[in-house]
C-alpha cells in the first residue's frame, strides 16, 4: 500500500506540475466561456435588418405584412419583370412576388434574392403569409377578429414522472441534456485520461526506466499508482474546471446583463401576468427550473462518480496493459481498436436508439456490459432506473474492473520486461497464464 | 537488520569464506516457452566478496539475476539470502543495477533518487541525507536541481549508481556498471564498488570486460548455454587451467635440445633472449629452472597463468 502511494504521488505531482496541464486547466474553461459567450454576442450583435421588397398583385397582403427586428418589409410597384430589373440594382435581401392568386389553393408565390436565402428566413416568410391569408379566410367566411384571437389557444403540456414516492415534474429536455451530459464526461474521461496511463507506461518502457524500478516495487503496484494518480489528475481537473468556469460564466452573465434579463422577465409576471405570451413563458421557465429541481441530484451525482470512477478503472487497466505491451505508440494501435470500439459504440447508440427509448432493451443491455455500462447508464439515470437495475449494473461493472484489472497486471508484468519483440494477441493471451 | 550489518566489519575474500554465503543458488531451473533459460544451475556467492558472473550474450545470466531480484520466479530450485528461502522483504538488502536502465528524463536528480530511495523502503529524512552525501562523493552536487535529460550520459549512470547503492544494501547486483563511463569515472565508481565491499557488502558483478574481471572479483562463475560450467575464486580457477607454462628471459644463448621442454616462443636480441617454455606433464618447474640455470643466467622465471579473457573463449568454445 505504501508503495502503491508512494507511485500515485509520483504520478499525480509530475503531472500536475506540466506546463500543458496549467494551459489545459486555464483553456478549458476559456474555451467553454467562449462556447457560451460567441452565440451571445452574435445574438446581440445581430446582423442588420434585412430589407424584403414585397410586390403583392393580389392584394391581401396590402400592409399586412409587419416589420420585425429581422425583416423589414417595403412596398414596390409592379409589374414582376420591371421590379425584378430594379431589384437588382439595390442591395435588398430579397423581393417576395405574390401574384394574383386563389385563396382555396395560393400557387406561384416566389421569393427572388441576389444570394441565397437563409431557411429561417423562408420560413419565417412563409409562417407571416400563411397567418395572413388564413385570417383573410377567417373574416371572409364571417368569423371576426375578436372571435379569432380568442380562439387561438396557447397550450403546452407539462410532463409529469408518476411513481409511487408522488409526482414529479420532469422535462424531457433537461433529462436529455443533463443524461447526455454525464455520459460525456465519462466518455472523455475515458479516452483522455486512458491514453495518458498508456502513454505513461510506454515512456517508462522506453526509458528503460522500468528494469530498475521492478526490483523493489511490484508491477501490480506501479500499475495501480499510476492508475489512481493519473484518475486523481483528471478529477483534480474537472474539479478546477468546474470552479474557474462557474467564475467566469458569472462574471459573463453579469456582463450581459443576462441573469437580470431573466430574473426581470419572472418578477414581470409575477406583477402583472399582462400578457399570455409572457404568461407562457414564465411557466416554461419555471418549469425548466422545477425540473431541474426534481432530478434527483445526490443520486446523479453519486452514480456519476461511480460510474466515472468505475469505467476509468475498466479501461485504464486496459490502456495500461497495451501501453506494457507494445514499444512505441504507433504499435499501439492494433491493441487500441477493441478497447475504444465499445466505447464509442456506446456513444454513438446512445445518441441515437437509447435517446428515443431510454428504458428499451438495447438501453437495458448495454447498460448491464461493462464496457458500455458507464456511457449508457449515465444517459439512462436522469430518465429514473430501477433500483435493481442500478445495483446489478453496478455490481457487473465493479465485476468488469476487477477483471479488466487482472487480466490488465498480468500482461503489464510480462510486457514491461519485454523489449524488441512484436506481439499479438497469442501472444498476449499466453502471458495471462505464465508464472510469477 | 540494516544497523546490524553495518557494524559488522567483513575482512575481504579469505576470512569472508568462513561466513555463511550470502546467497546459495540451488538447482535453478527457468523456461520461457521454447527456450530454456536456466538448467539446474547451482553455485555459492560468498559473503563479502566481489563476485564475477560472466558469460556470452544469452547465456542466462539476466534470466538468473532476474530470479535473485525476484522480477521472476524460478521454475524449480530455490535461492537462499542468508540460508533463508528468498522473501520479498529481502529485495529491501538488494541493489540492482541493470543493464538496461534509465530514469525519468523529465523529473529532478534529487527527487528522482528520493522517490527511488523511498520506494526500496529509506524515510524520507534518511533518504535526503544520504542524497547530499553522495552527491558529494561522486561530483553531482550542482545537478540535484538538474533535470534528467540534461545530464550527460556518464552523469546519467553515476545518478543510477547512486540510487543502486543509496539503501546500503547488503547484496549489490552490477549488471555492465562501467558502460557509458570515460576511463577517469570508471575508475571512480571502481573505487566506489571496492569501499563497499571493504564496508561489508557482497558485489555480484556482471561483465563483459575481462580486465575488470581480472582487477576486481575475488570469485567467479560462468554459465554457458543456461548451465553453470565453471565456479571458483579467481586464483583457482586460474590454477585450474595452468598450462605448465613458464615465462623465462636472461642473458645469454638460449638453446632448449631436451623431450622434456617444449618453446613456444624465443627471441634473441643479442646477449639478451626471452622465451615462453612449456612443461611436459610429469616434469615440474624446478627441473626447467636447473636446467637454464646451467646453460644461461637467469633474470626472470614467471609461471605464465591464463588470463580470465583466454579462459572464458576456450571454455565457451569448448561447450
Amino acid at each position: 500500500m505504501e508503495k502503491i502511494w508512494l507511485v500515485f504521488q509520483r504520478e499525480y505531482l509530475v503531472r500536475v506540475r506540466k506546463k500543458s496541464f496549467i494551459i489545459m486547466t486555464i483553456l478549458g474553461p476559456l474555451l467553454m466561456a467562449l462556447v457560451m459567450i460567441v452565440p451571445i454576442w452574435l445574438a446581440t450583435m445581430s446582423d442588420d435588418t434585412k430589407v424584403v421588397q414585397v410586390l403583392d398583385e393580389s392584394g391581401y397582403l396590402k400592409g399586412k405584412l409587419t416589420s420585425t427586428e429581422e425583416l423589414k418589409f417595403v412596398n414596390v410597384p409592379g409589374p414582376v419583370e420591371r421590379a425584378k430589373q430594379e431589384y437588382l440594382t439595390t442591395e435588398d435581401a430579397a423581393l417576395l412576388y405574390i401574384p394574383k392568386i386563389d385563396l382555396e389553393k395560393p400557387q406561384g408565390i416566389q421569393l427572388f434574392s441576389q444570394k441565397s436565402t437563409s431557411l429561417a428566413m423562408k420560413s419565417s416568410l412563409e409562417k407571416q403569409v400563411r397567418q395572413e391569408l388564413e385570417e383573410v379566410k377567417f373574416v371572409n367566411s364571417g368569423i371576426d377578429q375578436q372571435v379569432l384571437d380568442k380562439i387561438k389557444t396557447p397550450v403546452s403540456i407539462r410532463t409529469v414522472n408518476l411513481s409511487e414516492e408522488g409526482e414529479k415534474s420532469s422535462d424531457v429536455g433537461v433529462t436529455t441534456g443533463v443524461g447526455f451530459a454525464g455520459a460525456f464526461l465519462v466518455y472523455l474521461f475515458i479516452f483522455i485520461y486512458g491514453a495518458q496511463i498508456m502513454r505513461g507506461v510506454i515512456e517508462e518502457k522506453t526509458s528503460r526506466i522500468l528494469e530498475v524500478m521492478v526490483s523493489s516495487v511490484k508491477p501490480f503496484q506501479l500499475m495501480a499508482g499510476k492508475i489512481l494518480g493519473i484518475a486523481a489528475v483528471g478529477l483534480t481537473q474537472f474539479l478546477l474546471w468546474i470552479i474557474l468556469t462557474s467564475a467566469i460564466s458569472t462574471g459573463v452573465s453579469s456582463q450581459f446583463d443576462l441573469k437580470r434579463f431573466s430574473d426581470a422577465q419572472i418578477g414581470q409576471t409575477v406583477q402583472g401576468m399582462e400578457t399570455e405570451r409572457e404568461v407562457q413563458q414564465a411557466q416554461e421557465i419555471n418549469e425548466l427550473f422545477s425540473a431541474t429541481q426534481n432530478l434527483n441530484v445526490p443520486l446523479l451525482i453519486g452514480t456519476f462518480l461511480f460510474y466515472f470512477l468505475g469505467g476509468y478503472l475498466l479501461y485504464g487497466a486496459l490502456f495500461g496493459a497495451v501501453g506494457a505491451a507494445v514499444d512505441s505508440e504507433t504499435d499501439s494501435q492494433q491493441f487500441m481498436l477493441p478497447i475504444t470500439v465499445p466505447l464509442i459504440l456506446s456513444f454513438i447508440v446512445a445518441q441515437t436508439i437509447i435517446i428515443k427509448n431510454p428504458n428499451g432493451p438495447v438501453a437495458f443491455w448495454m447498460s448491464m456490459i461493462p464496457f458500455t455500462s458507464p456511457v449508457v447508464m449515465m444517459l439512462r439515470m436522469p430518465f429514473g432506473v430501477p433500483t435493481w437495475e442500478l445495483l446489478l449494473s453496478m455490481f457487473l461493472l465493479m465485476l468488469g474492473f476487477i477483471g479488466t484489472i487482472w487480466v490488465g497486471a498480468r500482461i503489464y508484468r510480462v510486457g514491461i520486461l519485454m523489449y524488441g519483440k512484436k506481439v499479438n494477441y497469442r501472444e498476449l493471451s499466453k502471458w495471462l497464464f505464465y508464472k510469477g | 537488520m540494516q544497523t546490524e550489518s553495518l557494524s559488522l566489519s567483513f575482512n575481504p575474500s579469505p576470512t569472508a569464506k568462513l561466513l555463511q554465503p550470502i546467497l546459495q543458488i540451488q538447482g535453478v531451473s527457468k523456461r520461457y516457452e521454447a527456450h530454456q533459460a536456466l538448467d539446474k544451475v547451482s553455485f555459492e556467492v560468498p559473503t563479502g566478496s566481489i563476485f564475477g558472473l560472466l558469460g556470452p550474450n544469452g547465456a542466462g545470466k539476466t534470466s538468473l539475476i532476474r530470479i535473485i531480484t525476484q522480477i521472476t520466479a524460478p521454475d524449480e530450485g530455490q535461492v537462499l539470502f542468508e540460508g533463508q528461502p528468498l522473501r520479498p522483504h529481502h529485495v529491501q538488502q538488494i541493489g540492482y543495477l541493470p543493464e538496461e536502465r534509465g530514469l525519468y528524463k523529465k523529473m529532478k536528480v534529487g527527487e528522482q533518487l528520493l522517490y527511488l530511495a523511498r520506494l526500496r523502503g529509506l524515510e524520507k529524512a534518511d533518504a535526503t541525507q544520504r542524497i547530499k552525501v553522495w552527491a558529494d562523493r561522486l561530483d553531482l552536487k550542482t545537478w540535484l536541481n538538474k533535470n534528467v535529460e540534461d545530464l550527460s550520459k556518464g552523469m546519467q549512470q553515476k545518478v543510477q549508481f547512486i540510487a543502486t547503492v543509496l539503501h546500503e544494501p547488503k547484496l549489490l547486483i552490477l549488471d555492465e556498471p562501467f558502460s557509458g563511463f570515460d576511463p577517469v569515472n570508471a575508475n571512480l565508481i571502481r573505487d566506489e564498488i571496492m569501499k563497499l565491499r571493504d564496508q561489508g557488502c557482497t558485489v555480484i558483478f556482471s561483465t563483459h570486460r575481462m580486465e575488470s574481471v581480472e582487477q576486481m572479483c575475488d570469485d567467479i562463475a560462468m554459465i554457458h548455454n543456461s548451465q553453470k560450467v565453471l565456479e571458483g575464486s579467481l586464483k583457482e580457477v586460474k590454477s585450474r587451467y595452468r598450462t605448465q607454462t613458464f615465462h623465462v628471459e636472461g642473458t645469454g644463448k638460449l638453446l632448449v635440445m631436451s623431450p622434456d621442454f617444449k618453446v613456444l616462443t624465443q627471441t634473441q636480441h643479442g646477449d639478451r633472449f626471452e622465451a615462453e617454455v612449456q612443461l611436459e606433464p610429469e616434469v615440474g618447474p624446478s627441473q626447467l629452472l636447473r636446467y637454464l640455470t646451467e646453460r644461461v643466467e637467469v633474470h626472470g622465471f614467471l609461471e605464465k597463468l591464463p588470463s580470465i579473457h583466454d579462459i572464458f573463449i576456450q571454455t565457451v568454445n569448448q561447450k
